[in-house]
């Protein structure tokens, strides 16, 4: 579904990523790790299209799609999360959704301003779709409250309720369990997991949290300081000696 | 601490009579081809030391003097009272603003000639300001040089009843779609821009419409500004005392009436107020729409909005373009109402009132920014033999605002989508 073939990302004189390939299928949960500064998230900023790549390619659904403006990437089905989280503090929980929704909307200003049919029924359409993913995340009650009012956590699941809203087709999470609770954590782990078998979506993950990482991931990549240091299943990578190594320091 | 105060307060006074002296104390005298200068009276010079000297009393207690200001609401019996709650917050301020369209309908009818025009102009900026705010308090991007695409507008029409003799009515959508125009032509440039970065791009545009105007002698007439600038017509019926057109009637003489000079300015104000409400209803629904929640959201965070697929170019161009077209359509109003235009008209001062209009009222505010244009645009006309003193109390207006209400008058409260939950 997603290939990433032989990524770098140059910043001046600094090699940022440097020969990075990633292979994503449908119905699979990648996971990114590395120690911090490894340039996991510069890897996330070229796949988003926020970052154009200095080499390599980004295939999705086999269409080369590095170097394309960022929104457009988005409207192909590739969404993404931050690492810290980004709302619309002052708009509603529901209207956070809603601006996620917009190129599933009417936006002709003519049939808005006179509210025609196919504009009302667009309308409803997307509200109930929010509707869905608040009661998904359990945040239904609080659909009317500022965005920015909501506690760390249900921050967080809004954030992946409006990334869900426009019916991704790969979601890219960074970070999304930092600062939270072990509680919230393992909600987080289940919706993740019924991300993927439920709604059909891949995910790509970059985390620090290890148990969360060996226990949803499908596969896992390794990235030290922007080169591919192992790839393989959880288990692989636990027995690597020199993942071991770049997280432990050698002995 | 107290030295500091102490401190503090001698630099206030200080500040104050560096200020005050210079421009009180002394009196320019023209003798003969001479002009001398002289000391102000003894009286003027005492006062200017009193303001000093309570300047400095103030400022060395004003932790005291703020703790008595505090207690001071309380005084207030409905400063306790719960705060209201959104949705009644929200059919009230839709209440007050019928009231307001209601009163003013009504209004030419009891007032003098020259109070309508006065409340014409206001509706002149208030549809400039509510034109602004979409710019402004709703997309966030700061624009220093509106006053443009203003130009813009009256200019079409002038230009256009100069050398085609083109109608009010015709050259109202006209103005308005060139002006618009012509905000699309500005935003492709600054999409990059954010901040002060855009503003002083902006600033600048405004600036080259005005010299452009200024300068284009040929076309323009350049200072010497267009005049003659016909009045606009009901269905075809002029309310001058003659008819100057061919193929139109006098509306004194179709129904029957003396002539009057009042039934051209009240029909004025009355086009004003429809075009005024028209433009608050829209903007009102773009509020609500897709467009709105976009342009909001790209002001929220940029990054965010992208990553959701949102283009930043469309939805900024959508903004500016819009914005420029409300000034458009009061651009062509204003070149009807004055009957001659000039490049003075479209100077910088105009873009900061109207800016000083939005931020005032409460960026994103409509009731808000209605107010504030009413109290911006009539209170130096009632100051008028304060005139010389003008800036320095809207100076003041604007220095006391930013401390007691930063947020503005009435603090835009977003029409929220509600999820009703059905059972």
């Amino acid at each position: 579904m997603l290939e990433v073939q032989n990524l770098s990302m140059r910043f001046g004189g600094l090699l940022a990523v440097d020969g990075v390939s990633l292979d994503i299928q449908e119905r699979e949960i990648v996971s990114i790790i590395g120690p911090n500064g490894a340039g996991k998230t510069t890897v996330f900023n070229c796949m988003s299209g926020f970052y154009k790549p200095s080499g390599g390619k980004i295939l999705f659904e086999g269409k080369e799609v590095q170097g394309k403006p960022d929104y457009k990437i988005s409207r192909l089905g590739m969404v993404r999360t931050f690492q810290h989280v980004r709302l619309f503090t002052q708009m509603s929980v529901v209207e956070n959704l809603l601006v996620a929704q917009h190129r599933h909307l009417n936006t002709n200003m003519l049939a808005g301003l006179f509210g025609t049919p196919d504009y009302k029924r667009r309308e409803q359409k997307a509200l109930d779709r929010a509707a869905y993913w608040l009661e998904r995340v359990g945040l239904l009650d609080l659909a009317n409250r500022d965005a920015g009012n909501l506690a760390y956590g249900q921050q967080r699941r809004l954030e992946i309720a409006r990334c869900m809203v426009t019916e991704p087709k790969l979601l890219m999470l960074d970070e999304p369990a930092a600062g939270l609770n072990p509680a919230e954590t393992k909600e987080l782990n289940q919706l993740i997991i019924s991300l993927k078998e439920d709604y059909n979506v891949s995910v790509v993950l970059i985390e620090h949290d290890m148990s969360l990482v060996m226990d949803i991931s499908d596969r896992i990549n390794v990235i030290n300081q922007g080169c591919p240091l192992a790839s393989g299943t959880p288990e692989e990578i636990r027995q690597n000696d020199d993942v071991i190594k770049a997280y432990l320091g050698e002995a | 601490m107290a030295a500091k105060n102490y401190r503090h307060a001698l630099f206030c006074a200080i500040v104050t009579l560096i200020i005050s002296f210079p421009i009180l104390g002394f009196n320019l005298e023209a003798k003969g081809i001479n002009i001398t200068l002289t000391g102000a009276k003894t009286s003027t010079i005492i006062a200017v030391v009193l303001a000093a000297v309570a300047v400095f009393v103030f400022q060395a207690y004003r932790d005291s003097f703020t703790g008595l200001l505090g207690k001071l609401p309380k005084l207030n019996p409905l400063a306790d009272r719960e705060p209201m709650e959104q949705t009644k917050k929200a059919k009230l301020e839709s209440w007050i603003l019928t009231g307001i369209v209601v009163l003013a309908l009504f209004w030419p009818f009891v007032v003098s000639r020259g109070s309508v025009d006065l409340a014409t102009l206001v509706l002149i900026y208030i549809m400039l300001a509510l034109g602004l705010n979409v710019v402004v308090g709703l997309a966030g991007l700061l624009d220093l040089g509106y006053v443009a695409f203003y130009a813009v507008g009256a200019y079409t029409f002038a230009l256009l009843s100069q050398y085609t003799g083109i109608s009010f009515w015709m050259a109202l959508p006209i103005g308005a779609l060139l002006a618009a125009l012509f905000g699309l032509m500005l935003g492709f440039p600054v999409l990059r821009l954010r901040g002060d970065y855009l503003a002083i791009v902006t600033l600048g545009f405004g600036e080259i419409i005005r010299i452009l105007l200024n300068n284009w002698t040929t076309l323009t007439g350049g200072p010497n500004g267009i005049g003659g600038i016909p009045e606009p017509t009901l269905f075809g019926m002029e309310f001058g005392r003659r008819v100057k057109e061919e193929g139109n009637t006098s509306f004194h003489e179709t129904f029957g009436i003396a002539y009057s000079g009042e039934h051209k300015v009240i029909f004025l104000y009355l086009i004003a107020l429809v075009l005024a409400v028209i433009t608050a209803l829209i903007i009102r629904r773009f509020m609500r729409m897709p467009v709105g929640r976009a342009w909001e959201a790209l002001r929220e965070d940029e990054i965010a909005a992208r990553s959701l697929g949102l283009s930043r170019t469309a939805v900024k161009l959508s903004a500016f373009t819009i914005g420029a077209f409300f000034a458009g359509f009061a651009g062509t109003v204003f070149a009807s109402k004055q009957g001659f235009i000039s490049p003075e008209s479209f100077v910088f001062l105009e873009s900061a009132i109207i800016l000083a209009i939005v931020v005032l009222g409460g960026m994103g505010s409509q009731l808000g920014v209605i107010l504030a244009a009413i109290a911006v645009t009539i209170l130096p006309e009632l100051a008028r033999e304060f005139s010389e003193y003008r800036m320095l109390i809207f100076g003041a207006a604007m220095v006391l605002m930013m401390i007691w209400r930063p947020q503005g008058l009435l603090p835009m409260r977003r029409i929220h989508i509600k999820l009703n939950r059905q059972e």
